[in-house]
């Protein structure tokens, strides 16, 4: 079964899968990273308390956290078709995964942000910082190693969700895994994707918090 | 130099919670005069943080105005009150320091924000770490400095706007008493060297005895006696300032009657041995009740209270031989029991 062309499909499965994480990831963080600041400033002890904006885009974010990923994915096959022009493979699965992964982002973000100091930020408004200096030169990267673990935390629970794409022909790893595996009885297929994703998971989630510490300046 | 920098007229503040409300501030009159530095002393609890928030306007006052260098900050644009902000430096009991920025790039920090070139910023910065002696800690982050290096620091990032007012909020409370008094001198030398007004928030008097020449005493949301420090310190009027003078707590209702001395220091040579003279000239002891004093630079500060003999004249020639030496005495009643 070690052929050329089994190998040239983990192979493409690899980068498949690497493409719509990583892509995902991106365009989550888009989304994310600006309702996290949002619900971190607007939040009644943020630096700009707005109970209205904090309320609306709570529920939204609790809502589409609870809709379970496949379900949210073919509910919104329409929308992929549009977006994307196709609603199978790796390209279309960006979509539903950027989707899904966006208000965790944001939660991720409005956690990291909530560990900063609120002295910190009254010591810059205290210097006549603006409140999008504040965001933008205190915020951010005083929560920098926080940020990167909770992105490093992003990436492996978006390639979860890749790898369960496979079930409607996602593309990537999850797809072999299961097209060989559960439809084809070749364990051994199913087992190497698996084992696959298993060492991604393991080496971006490696990097993440490598960089996460060097990063930090907290430590002596 | 007697022109008002700082006006706080009929202020108030009352926090509002949704069942209950809290007068933090209740009409609060104050007048700082340019190169003062001026202490506001309370209980943890009487409002003195929240006061000095309302002068850089962190906390917004429900009633009354504050008036910076003759303009009313309350009706400011948040525009122009940023720009007021750079001209009043605050530090605070915990440094509040960017924790991913080193010691240089805290101080430079403020000017970033007002929009000061890099080099110009990395000047200034270069500058103000001489001025609080950590120039070989440039580099530093935070975490790798002490609590003193850390309000040093801050000290240098407060000035680098060169601003006319410095607001210290406990700035002295989580330092030792050695980096206290070090720390002190340093906002004592900025002050005289710059000329720039200082307002310190503390509850401990030994503060105010240290660097301040003028005093207000918070009590209970309300200034209860404001005035010079020499002033307050001999003659604490209310009860709330006899409170913060005699830190013992000593009951002033409680008037069992053996007469003791209150002897003030007051920066007089801490050379001569007032105390043993006073005995060996009176031929009499005394019983040292209470003393706290210190030594800065040679000079003695503090006070003590000592019980007198029980023969009047013996005691009088105690209080004119004390008050000879240029010491300030007071009789106090009660304080043996």
């Amino acid at each position: 079964m070690w052929d050329e062309s089994t190998l040239s499909m983990l192979v493409q499965g690899i980068g498949e899968t690497l493409y719509m994480v990583l892509a995902s990831t991106l365009f989550a963080y888009l989304i994310g990273l600006p309702v996290g600041i949002l619900l971190f400033t607007s939040a009644k002890d943020g630096i700009r308390p707005h109970a209205s904006v904090y309320k609306v885009l709570d529920v939204i974010v609790n809502l589409t956290r609870s809709i379970p990923f496949l379900i949210l994915m073919i509910a919104i096959f329409p929308f992929t078709r549009l977006v994307a022009g196709t609603a199978i493979g790796a390209t279309a699965t960006i979509v539903p995964l950027t989707l899904s992964a966006a208000p965790f982002i944001a939660r991720l973000v409005e956690s990291s942000l909530k560990e900063i100091d609120i002295g910190v930020i009254e010591a810059a408004q205290s210097m006549g910082a603006s409140d999008f200096q504040i965001i933008w030169k205190v915020l951010i990267p005083e929560s920098k190693p926080s940020l990167i673990v909770g992105c490093a935390i992003a990436v492996t629970t978006i390639l979860g969700y890749s790898a369960m794409a496979g079930v409607v022909g996602g593309g990537g790893l999850g797809t072999i895994a299961i097209n060989y595996g559960l439809y084809r009885w070749q364990g051994e297929m199913m087992l190497i994707a698996t084992v696959l994703l298993v060492v991604i998971v393991q080496v971006l989630q490696g990097i993440g918090m490598k960089a996460a510490g060097l990063s930090d300046k907290r430590k002596k | 130099m007697s022109e008002a920098i700082i006006e706080i007229q009929s202020l108030s503040k009352t926090f509002r919670t949704k069942d209950s409300e809290v007068r933090a501030l209740n009409n609060i009159n104050l007048t700082i005069e340019k190169g003062d530095i001026y202490g506001i002393i309370g209980m943890s609890g009487a409002g003195k943080s929240t006061l000095v928030r309302c002068i850089n306007m962190l906390e917004k006052p429900t009633e009354g105005t504050v008036l910076f260098d003759g303009h009313d900050l309350s009706s400011l644009s948040s525009k122009d009150l940023r720009k007021v902000r750079r001209s009043m430096g605050m530090i605070f009991q915990q440094f509040n320091l960017l924790m991913q920025r080193t010691a240089e790039q805290n101080i430079c920090f403020p000017l970033e924000l007002a929009g000061v070139d890099k080099t110009s910023a990395r000047k200034r910065a270069k500058e103000l770490l001489e001025l609080v002696g950590l120039t070989d800690r440039a580099q530093a982050y935070p975490a790798q400095l002490s609590g003193g290096q850390k309000q040093r620091v801050a000290i240098a990032r407060a000035l680098a706007t060169n601003p006319k007012v410095l607001l210290c909020d406990e700035a002295t409370s989580a330092l030792d008493p050695t980096t206290t008094t070090s720390i002190l001198a340093l906002l004592k030398d900025i002050n005289r060297r710059m000329g720039i007004t200082i307002v310190i928030i503390t509850h401990q008097m030994s503060v105010i005895e240290e660097i301040c020449n003028r005093v207000a005493i918070i009590d209970n949301s309300q200034i209860a006696e404001f005035g010079a420090v020499e002033d307050i310190f001999h003659r604490p009027q209310t009860a709330a300032a006899q409170k913060l003078v005699y830190p013992e707590g000593k009951l002033s209702d409680k008037m069992i009657s053996k007469r003791c001395m209150r002897i003030v220091f007051d920066g007089n040579s801490s050379f001569e041995p007032i105390i043993a003279n006073m005995v060996l000239d009176c031929k009499a002891p005394v019983n040292i009740m209470y003393a706290d004093t210190k030594d800065i630079d040679g000079k003695a500060f503090g006070q003590m209270v000592v019980q007198l003999p029980q023969d009047e004249a013996l005691a009088q020639k105690m209080f004119a031989y004390v008050r000879a030496k240029g010491l300030s005495a007071e009789e106090v009643n009660g304080y043996v029991g």
